[in-house]
């Protein structure tokens, strides 16, 4: 069924869907009205599941994890914010945190789209097509889709301290949820995230050690202190040494400096064989 | 005059009767039981709910005439021992689609004193609850008060009436809940022993805290007020040592300088890890240091800030009247076409200001 569309044409659809929830959070905003959670979450379930056939056209093309390129890559971090806001989302209930992850994985689809060079090529495979190295990328990515909430999570902490330290509570401000659940919900998200990705290291620390030629050296060290970082601030935030705004400046800084690593990662790619974006076709 | 029956609506509202007038006019005791059973009995009076708060006391009526609703006037009045021609002068007279605006506008609170507040949605409900347990409503008051509750939930949705408190003690509260989230967890400190501090503490115990500490120059006031209010006493001396065991201090001393230092709050921060502590400094002069209010985790809020607040919330709400009353309007209107035939067909025209008596 899905087929009768191209992948970049499901992406679209993605996007518009986000642009609808970006629309409709910041209409009700804008007029002061807290807006209905089933229907952002509706709104966003729609966007997913665009996202989801797309990407899986992608996966099916190349026969694994869509990872290629800088546009795969972005598409696959937007589409594990939105799965791990679905999951927890309807748990924490926290107010306004689907609006701001409709705003975000919005952000990723559209400039992915937008930027051609960066689905000019793609890798067909990564690393020979070893299925535990698609493991090892799509946890990676996946860590990132969670450092992306919690990069979202501690925006609005920011947000919400600000108004609180201007004494200006009121506003859109209002909507936001409290200080103490969005710090408690940033502990949450970091911890998973640093899971996820020690995860990820560790299963393409067992492969690589077995060949460490294929191995780029500058890439693991980026990786590594990517991940280094992470850990550093969840220890010192568990030991109570970073706390409140200082905890989350660097929740979002860190996350600046995750994004940017993603290009001399992506560089590092086994540069053989390269081909066309592979851009699937709608069925005769 | 009208020979048609409909829906009246007679009463002493905050809006037109002084307060001294309204203490004499109030239900209070079994008046309201004999004036229900009083009005039983009036022939011509098919249904009726009496809404008695402390800002009015509304009869709402279906009659078959106008000479009933003033026998019921003379009923209610006989029973407060109140002039009949008095009453006239203070009274609230309306009818037909007038009168169901009128209820929809006062279980949205619109009409309230408060504007906006939400506890007359409760009492309304009470009084048509009682009415319906007595067995004087009909199929008109069902309908009109089951309308009423619908449009009041519609307006707290679609409008910001309710949005934001307007009074300082709430206020303080919705920033509380805006740093804490729930607050049944919350650890409250309230230093100082006058109204204002019982006033803030009881408005945080009415939205779930349950742990409470006051602590007072005196201490014999300090356990005082901690009996009343069900909480703790803590020697004033212990303030700054145990500040830390607390996520909320109420400020509100008769002391000449600070009794909450910057040190003293930062040492107290430090055993907290990542939990806030939110002041509320209601006292002139100010008992937190301005010092405070820089430290990480710490958020001060002073009387002059609390004040600002509830002011612009209630310029807010004032400015949602006109957007709430459209959508009333139109949904009374409505409703009235359907109670207008099911009186009878009598014309709604007819029926839509205030009564004549």
């Amino acid at each position: 069924m899905f087929a009768l569309l191209t992948d970049r044409q499901w992406l679209w659809i993605a996007a518009g869907c986000y642009l609808t929830g970006v629309l409709f959070g910041t209409i009700s905003l804008a007029r002061h009205r807290r807006h209905s959670r089933v229907a952002m979450y509706a709104i966003i379930v729609a966007g997913y599941l665009a996202q989801t056939f797309g990407l899986l056209m992608r996966g099916r093309a190349v026969g694994g994890c869509p990872l290629g390129n800088a546009f795969e890559i972005f598409q696959f971090t937007g589409w594990s914010a939105t799965a791990l806001y679905l999951a927890i989302g309807a748990t924490f209930r926290l107010s306004l945190f689907g609006y701001f992850t409709a705003c975000l994985t919005l952000v990723f689809t559209l400039v992915s789209l937008n930027i051609p060079a960066w689905d000019a090529v793609r890798h067909t495979a990564l690393l020979g097509g070893n299925p535990w190295i698609a493991v090892h990328a799509a946890l990676a990515m996946f860590s990132y889709g969670v450092f992306a909430l919690l990069t979202l999570s501690a925006a609005m902490f920011l947000f919400r301290n600000h108004s609180l330290k201007s004494k200006q509570p009121g506003g859109w401000f209002h909507f936001l949820p409290s200080v103490l659940d969005l710090d408690h919900m940033s502990v949450r998200l970091l911890t998973a995230g640093v899971s996820v990705m020690t995860l990820a290291i560790g299963v393409g620390w067992v492969y690589w050690r077995r060949d460490d030629a294929e191995v780029d050296h500058m890439k693991l060290l980026i990786v590594v202190a990517v991940w280094w970082a992470y850990v550093l601030t969840l220890v010192l935030r568990l030991a109570g040494r970073l706390t409140g705004k200082y905890f989350a400046w660097m929740c979002v800084a860190m996350f600046g400096l995750a994004l940017l690593s993603l290009w001399p990662v992506n560089r590092s790619r086994h540069p053989e064989p390269r081909v066309r974006a592979a851009v699937s076709a709608p069925a005769p | 005059m009208s020979a048609a029956a409909s829906l009246f609506i007679f009463g002493a509202t905050h809006q037109r009767t002084p307060i001294a007038v309204r203490e004499k006019l109030a239900l209070a005791g079994g008046a309201a039981d004999a004036v229900r059973a009083a009005l039983k009995g009036l022939a011509g009076l098919r249904e009726f709910v009496v809404l008695n708060t402390c800002n009015r006391v509304e009869f709402y009526l279906v009659a078959e005439s106008v000479e009933t609703v003033a026998e019921a006037e003379r009923i209610y009045c006989a029973q407060q021992r109140f002039a009949v021609a008095e009453f006239a002068q203070f009274r609230l007279a309306l009818q037909g689609r007038a009168a169901a605006l009128h209820l929809f506008e006062v279980a949205s609170g619109l009409d309230s004193q408060m504007l906006g507040e939400t506890e007359i949605f409760g009492q309304v409900k009470d009084a048509y609850a009682a009415a319906q347990a007595a067995g004087s409503t009909g199929a008109v008051l069902n309908r009109v008060f089951q309308k009423a509750f619908q449009a009041a939930k519609h307006v707290r949705t679609q409008t910001a009436i309710t949005e934001g408190q307007i009074s300082v003690a709430n206020v303080a509260v919705d920033l509380a809940v805006n740093i804490f989230g729930e607050l049944a967890a919350t650890r409250i400190l309230l230093l100082g022993a006058g109204e204002i501090g019982e006033k803030t503490a009881k408005a945080f115990q009415s939205r779930g805290a349950a742990a409470l500490t006051v602590a007072s120059r005196s201490f014999d006031k300090a356990q005082e007020l901690a009996t009343t209010l069900g909480a703790a006493a803590l020697p004033f001396a212990e303030r700054e040592a145990r500040l830390g065991e607390f996520d909320v201090v109420v400020c509100c001393t008769a002391a000449p300088e600070a009794v909450i230092s910057a040190a003293g709050t930062a040492a107290a921060l430090r055993h907290r890890t990542a939990r806030p502590l939110f002041f509320i400094d209601l006292a002139l002069p100010r008992d937190v240091d301005a010092a405070v209010a820089t430290l990480e985790n710490a958020y001060v809020y002073n009387l002059d800030d609390l004040a600002r607040i509830a002011e612009e919330n209630r310029r807010a709400r004032e400015a949602e009247v006109v957007r709430a009353r459209a959508l009333l309007e139109e949904r009374a209107e409505t409703l009235w076409r359907t109670v207008a035939e099911r009186l009878g067909g009598e014309l709604p025209e007819a029926q839509t200001g205030a009564a004549e008596a």
